[in-house]
């Protein structure tokens, strides 16, 4: 399977970038805050593996893995984070507001659950222009108590839309426990109310989430309606810059720390040779390689001007329509 | 010319653009087999299927939502939410995305979304059936307001808004879908963002839309009589506002009242009476006066409402007082 070294290039490459951006955060160079993906890389890594270049996919605050994991270019990304001209959104957006329709990514929210429905419409919009893309859409386990998350999901299985709906079970809505927020074990479950069909998947083996998502992205695009994915995992850091971690254990976090995707990743290529350790070290520098030369380019990359933040709130008139 | 009633003008709008493009669709709560609360699309189920007059659970947040995200994919969605105060429960998918996404995210997201909504009282429908909270929106930068008040605006003015790629929130008046107009049989469209001068007048500025346009008129034929010249503005879109139209009419009358439907505070006449001060003070013979619904929710009875709600007798009396400064 040499697309497992595929994976752990992508994972290595997330990991890398956000404890860089934690560093840059600290440092000042990245004002405002950010919210780290870090420990949720097979979720995003193997998801976006069953994608291709044209199926959508909507993200959430913790957002730069999964835009890496669509093929984002890590350079503007970091640019969008210093705000600089460069970034995705030239310095509009910011971390939690980025998008690269060009590669189906229709955009991280601020808004928690907030692209949900923007998500179903996307659906909706490729079952009636008939292109047989695939919406992905990823939220976290705070957004399955909003509104709109039910609301999107009724009219999903109402309409049989394709759309896979991922949860990433993190544990933590910023800081309150899934347990206190949710009266059930598997966050699957909601799904069932919808008559929608649904999985629990181990967020921390990129191969059976792989294989799970693959399974429901196949059947959405075949047209058999929509899926719920749960993927339980673990955000290594802290909600945002601010968090002290006061309402999670440091023995919890050790016991996450030992299931680190990446590791578990390592072990399997080292163990059945699929990876050598200097074919590991190689994938290691080209990893941090690319993370700093994302760093540079935004440092390099100049601050709009101040009369940018007043240009492009329409669309000009007689424009027409995105083909 | 041949007359048609405001729905009317309204539904023609849809059906011709739902026949001219057909990424146009139509999303909302019973507006399939009911044609909607108050029957603006009548029939036309029959004539688009079920695809494209998509009848939607009671869930606006998610009806705005879903018609976004279909906008930004190439889709044309023309929304409606029942009444304009359900407008509440989309507010987030309204001002936090459809508003803002453009201006984030550049040229490669637009978003042709008209989210057309009944607003207005007068009809004893009570506390959260009878407001009018365009106001709110014109706070919100990136969104497009529309309130017509004649059939041929309706027609014209949503057209535009169907075919225009920004948001664009459609406010229709409930008293104003029986009224009838003159419409043409042939095509046309009414740009977005132009006031219209119902009635030339040299005394004073009446600056109005919607519903109070025709309370307006009827006060400037009284006032006629009495020899008080009444211009009367028609805003017809408040965002984007035509405040030019505006002062070139209070610089010939130097007297302006500004009548709405909506809560006097923070209301759209605060807006338009400050960017009148703003660009045509020294032109000012008299302080502008304001006419709107007083500063309480919407009561039920007929008997609370009206007097909540504002009458002609309030924009007559706010007329001859600007008219007694000297």
């Amino acid at each position: 399977m040499p697309e497992l070294v595929d994976y752990l290039r992508t994972m290595l490459l997330i990991r890398r970038f956000e404890e860089r951006v934690d560093k840059l955060v600290a440092q000042g160079f990245i004002k405002g805050t950010s919210h780290l993906y870090a420990g949720q890389e097979a979720v995003a890594t193997g998801t976006c593996s069953v994608l291709s270049r044209e199926d959508y996919i909507t993200s959430t605050h913790r957002g730069h893995g999964h835009f890496i994991a669509k093929g984002g270019d890590v350079k503007r990304i970091m640019a969008e984070l210093f705000g600089k001209i460069d970034g995705y959104c030239q310095g509009k957006g910011g971390t939690q507001h980025m998008a690269d329709f060009s590669i189906g990514h229709l955009g991280s929210n601020g808004i928690t659950g907030g692209g949900i429905p923007l998500a179903t419409g996307a659906a909706l919009s490729i079952k009636m222009r008939h292109t047989h893309q695939v919406v992905v859409c990823f939220f976290g386990d705070g957004a399955v108590n909003q509104g709109v998350f039910h609301e999107s999901l009724n009219m999903a299985a109402l309409w049989q839309l394709p759309i896979v709906y991922l949860c990433e079970n993190n544990l933590y809505a910023m800081s309150t426990p899934v347990w206190e927020a949710v009266p059930l074990r598997d966050l699957a479950l909601r799904a069932a109310a919808y008559n929608m069909p649904h999985a629990t998947v181990d967020g921390n083996d990129v191969v059976a989430v792989r294989e799970v998502v693959g399974e429901a992205v196949d059947r959405a695009r075949a047209g058999h309606g929509p899926f719920f994915v749960e993927a339980k995992t673990y955000r290594f850091f802290g909600h945002s810059r601010s968090d002290q971690r006061l309402y999670r254990s440091r023995e919890e976090e050790a016991q996450w720390q030992a299931k680190d995707p990446i590791l578990r990743l390592q072990g399997t290529l080292l163990e059945t040779g699929l990876l050598s350790p200097e074919g590991l070290s190689a994938l290691e520098d080209e990893a941090m390689r690319e993370v700093e030369g994302a760093v540079e380019f935004a440092h390099s990359s100049p601050l709009p001007s101040p009369e940018a933040g007043m240009e492009g709130l329409y669309v000009p008139e007689g424009r027409g329509v995105l083909a | 010319m041949r007359e048609l009633t405001y729905w009317q003008g309204v539904q023609e709008a849809l059906t011709e653009e739902m026949a001219r493009d057909e990424m146009v669709f139509l999303l909302g709560e019973d507006i399939g087999v009911y044609g909607g609360a108050f029957g603006v699309t009548r029939g036309m189920l029959e004539r688009f299927g079920s695809e494209r007059v998509r009848n939607t659970p009671v869930s606006e947040a998610a009806i705005v939502g879903v018609a976004l995200g279909a906008a930004v994919t190439g889709m044309r969605p023309v929304v409606e939410i029942m009444f304009m105060d359900f407008i509440t429960l989309a507010m987030d998918q309204l001002v936090n995305h459809a508003a803002k996404m453009h201006y984030i995210f550049g040229d490669q997201a637009q978003v042709p979304l008209v989210v057309r909504t009944p607003a207005g009282g007068w009809r004893s429908y009570g506390p959260s059936h009878s407001q009018s909270w365009e106001a709110w929106f014109l706070h919100t930068p990136g969104l497009k307001v529309v309130a017509p008040a004649t059939p041929y605006d309706a027609k014209g003015l949503l057209k535009t808004a169907i075919r225009d790629d920004n948001p664009v929130l459609f406010v229709e008046h409930k008293l104003l879908y029986a009224t009838k107009g003159p419409v043409p049989q042939e095509e046309y469209t009414v740009p977005l963002g132009q006031a219209h001068i119902k009635r030339a007048g040299r005394d004073v500025t009446l600056v109005t839309y919607s519903y109070l346009t025709l309370m307006a008129l009827e006060v400037a034929q009284e006032l006629e009589k009495e020899n008080i010249g009444v211009e009367v503005i028609d805003l017809r879109s408040l965002s984007p506002l035509d405040i030019n139209q505006v002062v070139a009419s209070v610089k010939k009358t130097g007297r302006v009242v500004i009548a709405e439907e909506g809560h006097k505070t923070g209301g759209v006449g605060a807006e338009v009476g400050m960017q009148i001060q703003e660009r045509a003070y020294e032109y000012l013979d008299a302080p502008i006066q304001r006419v709107a619904a007083k500063d309480v929710p919407i009561p039920f009875s007929y008997q609370l409402e009206k007097h909540i709600l504002p009458s002609k007798e309030d924009i007559y009396r706010a007329v001859t007082q600007v008219m007694a400064q000297i």
